[in-house]
């Protein structure tokens, strides 16, 4: 990132390296550098949950108290917003491994030079169409046809249905678009901003007298990174409870 | 949010192919904005879903059921020892009334003994001083009666003095003897007076 880095794209980060070309039944599976920063978010969440709750006793160390807060802050998301008996613990799991895969992913993609596996639209886009799916499905499979219903308002007049049920519709179907776009798109931007500054900063350095303004964009690019930080937990949280909120359709049904 | 994006994303697109055409990467050569790249779908696709089915499968069956079983046992211990503390103050409680109560009762059953030995002494005060009472009664009749034959006697005594006197008055008087059955008429026809 240092050398040179005023000659780097902006978008340059987001590119795809592939390690090793990977082609089993002729599906092209290559590992790149997204599968590397896939397999090491799983592989530290599953390393730190195993190693916090290793020996868990009652009084719980450090560790465990850590991996304790993290549970009880996705339970508590679940019970708030999806439902707070059986069935929230049903999707408790669910929620648990989207909040933690997007939140790793998007510290991991914080520290320079690493790849962010969630500046990619078809990774979001596919954790959303997973939630909506598992909606659709969830839904259908507990209330049937009346499943139905959740486009229809209860309590409106009938000549207003013709309106209201295809905006409905629209706005469920534009659910996965803007659960992912809000995700990649957050991401992107954040990483794409944080580039320029930092790309100013080599730039005014190399310009001669200009070089005693470049302090301002160091300033701004550290500035820019504390706010990414909080963007990066934000956009995890967000994803949890909007799944949360979708899947409390498919539990509870028309509302 | 997404559209400054999209717009930002747009402007760069010009830079970004010519800088993209220059750097050697694997997928994506042809395609300027690699978010974008549909070449490098498939890969990232088929490693979400490994990685992500891997992580959803650890996390439900193995890492959350552990922290759930360490937060339910710790919420039992905390309900048990909660329920233990209850039971041990109700407990308490009720020795506390029993002991109340009994020390009611202790304090009734006193003040009835109490009562009854004072009634018990009473009585018997009054039944004593009754006996004496009544031994002093008869002591005094028998005293009465002692006194009332004394006082006969004496009278007796006194008439049979008084008649022998008259008798010898008379005779000295008159030198005449009477008899003293005349003397006793002539006395208790004076003492009927």
């Amino acid at each position: 990132m240092a050398a040179g880095a005023g000659g780097h794209s902006p978008i340059e980060q987001f590119a795809l390296t592939t390690f090793a070309s990977f082609k089993p039944f002729g599906i092209d599976a290559s590992i790149t550098n997204s599968t590397v920063f896939m397999v090491a978010t799983v592989g530290l969440i599953c390393t730190f949950m195993h190693f916090a709750m290793g020996n868990a006793s009652l009084v719980p160390n450090r560790l465990q108290s850590l991996a304790e807060m993290v549970y009880e802050f996705v339970a508590g998301t679940v019970r708030d917003n999806l439902d707070d008996g059986a069935e929230g613990k049903k999707f408790l799991p669910f929620v648990f491994a989207l909040f933690a895969f997007v939140l790793v992913c998007n510290f991991l993609g914080m520290i320079p030079g690493f790849f962010t596996v969630t500046s990619h639209i078809i990774i979001t886009a596919a954790l959303a169409i997973l939630v909506i799916a598992t909606v659709l499905f969830y839904g259908f499979a507990r209330h049937g046809v009346s499943f139905l219903k959740l486009f229809v308002p209860s309590g409106v007049p009938l000549w207003l249905l013709p309106i209201l049920v295809p905006i409905e519709i629209i706005s469920f179907v534009s659910r996965p678009v803007s659960l992912s776009v809000r995700l990649f798109a957050n991401m992107l931007a954040g990483h794409i901003a944080l580039k320029i500054f930092a790309g100013f900063v080599a730039t005014l350095l190399a310009a001669g007298v200009w070089k005693v303004l470049s302090p301002l964009p160091l300033a701004l690019t550290t500035a820019l990174t504390a706010l990414e930080l909080l963007v990066a937990f934000l956009q995890a949280y967000v994803f949890a409870v909007l799944t949360c909120v979708y899947l409390s359709d498919a539990v509870h049904g028309a509302h | 949010m997404a559209n400054p994006t999209k717009a930002a994303v747009k402007a760069d697109l010009p830079s970004g192919q010519a800088t993209v055409a220059t750097v050697e990467h694997g997928h994506g050569a042809g395609s300027a904005f690699p978010p974008f790249d549909k070449s490098t779908f498939g890969p990232q696709l088929i490693w979400l879903v490994l990685t992500f089915g891997f992580l959803y499968f650890m996390l439900a069956r193995k890492l959350l059921p552990r922290v759930s079983n360490v937060l339910e046992s710790r919420a039992a211990g905390i309900r048990n020892d909660l329920a233990e503390a209850e039971h041990l103050k109700a407990e308490t409680e009720t020795s506390l009334k029993a002991y109340e109560q009994a020390l009611t009762l202790a304090k009734t059953n006193a003040a009835g003994i109490a009562k009854a030995q004072r009634d018990t002494l009473t009585s018997e005060t009054d039944r004593e001083r009754a006996a004496v009472d009544a031994q002093m009664a008869a002591k005094v009749a028998e005293a009465e009666k002692r006194i009332d034959a004394s006082k006969k006697t004496a009278l007796t005594a006194v008439s049979g003095v008084a008649s022998e006197t008259v008798g010898a008055i008379v005779s000295k008087l008159t030198g005449q003897s009477v008899s003293g059955a005349e003397i006793a008429s002539a006395i208790a026809a004076v003492t009927a007076k």
